[in-house]
């Protein structure tokens, strides 16, 4: 604890010892930050993480593969979603299954809405940290909507639970396409607003320009991924890198920033919703009637009509019940790109009902791991900027 | 393919490999290690996405390290494995990926497995005198008594502070 607690060599030097945190308005979440200042320059920062640590890691082991999907609801809460797809999609990797065509779409659907939502969440925090509060009530009525989308396609606005291993939890329900078309709109206008009241603002400029500003080699160096990695200049995306999902036949593109600074990361989050919106209207004219989870009982529960009156029905879903699907052996690591960055789950199976490791890759773990390299020599305004910027998500960051 | 430049410019250094779903694995003695990670680092894997470690306990070299590298150039991936056993250090790579720091903090806070060369090996995630390391096979899923600092009778900890 050398490091955080004050020694009197500290107590009695020029310094002074800043806590921001655990529960500081600006963290968003439970972490703990550190900070030595000489003068208001900010000489060294010490994050101190883990107050939310949970044990997702370990709970994974003794939960079977199906029953994990409501702990990633809680990884990243801003857009719990895309934890659903990426660790189902990491499930089916092991289990070599192909998803239908519609459950793949709608997969694209909600996790693109759910991207909108974690960037709105991102930008609006980082401005209202910084003492632009209205861009964020601009944007948190869209928030709202998004939150609707998932109450009627999931039932939960914030712990979706959405997918289910081969598929699907169920399809969307009549009256989710309508309400995403106005949301199409609406949300246009809403970024729209959102650039007219920041993106030329003067103080906007003066608070964000310049601020944590990190070079190409640097962002990869630290392990930096999604809008941190692009707004350095990198054009690193998985769904054009790797594409899952489908991805490679949306026509889409990728914002690039040139300095890496708050300001080309709040510049990427903006074009990022822009082009979200463009894969959502991509998909809403590819939509067709289909299954939405795969037709393998040894993978998905058969439907219930059938377990009542079918005795092989039934015998699937008590095997899938009690035993478990029949996992080969071996291991898999499958990244997904997720709102703040890659996404990673790496799954060690023995064959057993239950992963024997499961380990999740949160995004901004290295990126907030440079936190002090960021903030070094700038002023705790900067250092709230810089926070905001990172998006960092304490569910996520701690497991 | 980066791992026909691994066998000819290291020979022998590849312990084990397999492929599994498109993932390559290499497997590497822990004394190889650091001469991997340069050619690697050479031809173009730039990019340390992760940090882990999978504990087997009925091996003798209980610990898997396991990383994944990332080629940005290529977008290959590949996954790297140093076998160790217990108290055994594996080399630090905080020299070289600034992104190792936290990852080898966490995997020595979960783990027990201490990194040498590592700058500042501190717990990342518990606290400092947590009993014992979580994620080993060995500790028990409701934690035992993780409140019990001094005079702890819990079997992983025999007593001990960790």
């Amino acid at each position: 604890m050398d490091s955080i607690a004050l020694t009197k060599q500290q107590l009695d030097g020029d310094r002074m010892i800043v806590n921001m945190g655990p529960s500081h308005p600006v963290t968003h979440g439970t972490l703990r930050i550190v900070l030595e200042l000489e003068g208001e320059t900010i000489v060294r920062a010490t994050p101190e993480i883990g107050y939310l640590h949970r044990g997702v890691e370990k709970l994974g082991e003794s939960l079977s593969y199906q029953q994990f999907i409501p702990l990633t609801d809680r990884l990243n809460y801003t857009s719990s979603l895309m934890n659903n797809v990426g660790y189902t999609l990491a499930v089916e990797k092991l289990l070599d299954v192909k998803i239908p065509r519609r459950a793949e779409l709608i997969r694209v659907l909600v996790s693109e809405l759910a991207r909108i939502g974690d960037h709105i969440v991102c930008v609006g925090i980082n401005a209202v940290d910084i003492g632009a509060f209205s861009a964020f009530l601009y944007l948190f009525k869209q928030r709202e909507t998004i939150y609707d989308l998932f109450e009627m396609a999931a039932g939960q606005r914030l712990h979706t639970s959405f997918t289910r291993i081969g598929g699907l939890m169920r399809d969307i329900p009549e009256g989710f396409v309508p309400l995403a078309e106005r949301f199409l709109v609406d949300c246009e206008a809403a970024i729209d607003e959102l650039e007219r009241l920041l993106t030329r603002n003067p103080i906007w400029h003066d608070r964000t320009k310049g601020v944590g500003a990190i070079s190409a080699e640097d962002a990869i160096n630290w392990g930096y991924t999604g809008p941190c990695l692009r707004a350095a200049g990198v054009p690193q995306d998985l769904r054009k890198a790797q594409p899952y999902l489908g991805y490679e036949t949306y026509d889409f593109d990728i914002p690039v920033g040139t300095t890496g600074d708050v300001f080309d990361r709040y510049l990427v989050r903006v074009e990022e919703m822009r082009q979200s919106l463009r894969i959502i209207r991509q998909v809403l004219d590819r939509l067709e009637p289909g299954p939405i989870i795969v037709d393998d009982y040894k993978v998905a529960l058969p439907p219930k009509e059938k377990v009542y009156t079918r005795m092989e029905s039934l015998i699937h879903h008590f095997k899938l019940i009690m035993h478990g699907m029949e996992m080969p052996v071996g291991e898999v690591y499958s990244a997904t790109e997720g709102a703040n960055g890659e996404l990673g789950f790496y799954i060690v199976s023995d064959g057993g009902k239950n992963p024997y490791r499961i380990r999740v890759r949160p995004p901004c773990l290295p990126i907030f791991s440079s936190f002090d390299a960021q903030v070094n020599g700038c002023l705790i305004a900067d250092a709230v900027a810089v926070l905001g910027a990172m998006n960092v998500i304490a569910g996520e960051l701690d497991r | 393919m980066v791992i026909e430049q691994i066998d000819a410019q290291l020979p022998g250094v590849i312990a084990d490999r397999h492929a599994f779903r498109g993932d390559q694995t290499l497997v590497v003695a822990k004394d190889r290690f650091l001469e991997v990670v340069d050619l690697l680092h050479r031809e173009g894997f730039q990019f340390l996405v992760d940090v882990t470690a999978v504990d087997w306990p009925e091996r003798s070299q209980r610990f898997d390290v396991v990383y994944h590298w990332l080629n940005l150039a290529s977008q290959e991936r590949l996954r790297i494995k140093v076998p160790v056993a217990e108290g055994e250090a594996v080399p630090s790579l905080v020299s070289r990926f600034k992104t190792a720091d936290w990852y080898e903090r966490e995997v020595f806070d979960l783990f027990g497995i201490p990194f040498e060369g590592h700058p500042n090996l501190k717990r990342l995630l518990t606290w400092e005198d947590f009993p014992g390391h979580a994620l080993r096979k060995d500790f028990p899923l409701d934690g035992g008594d993780p409140f019990c600092m001094e005079g702890c009778t819990a079997p992983y900890n025999r007593g001990e502070r960790a």
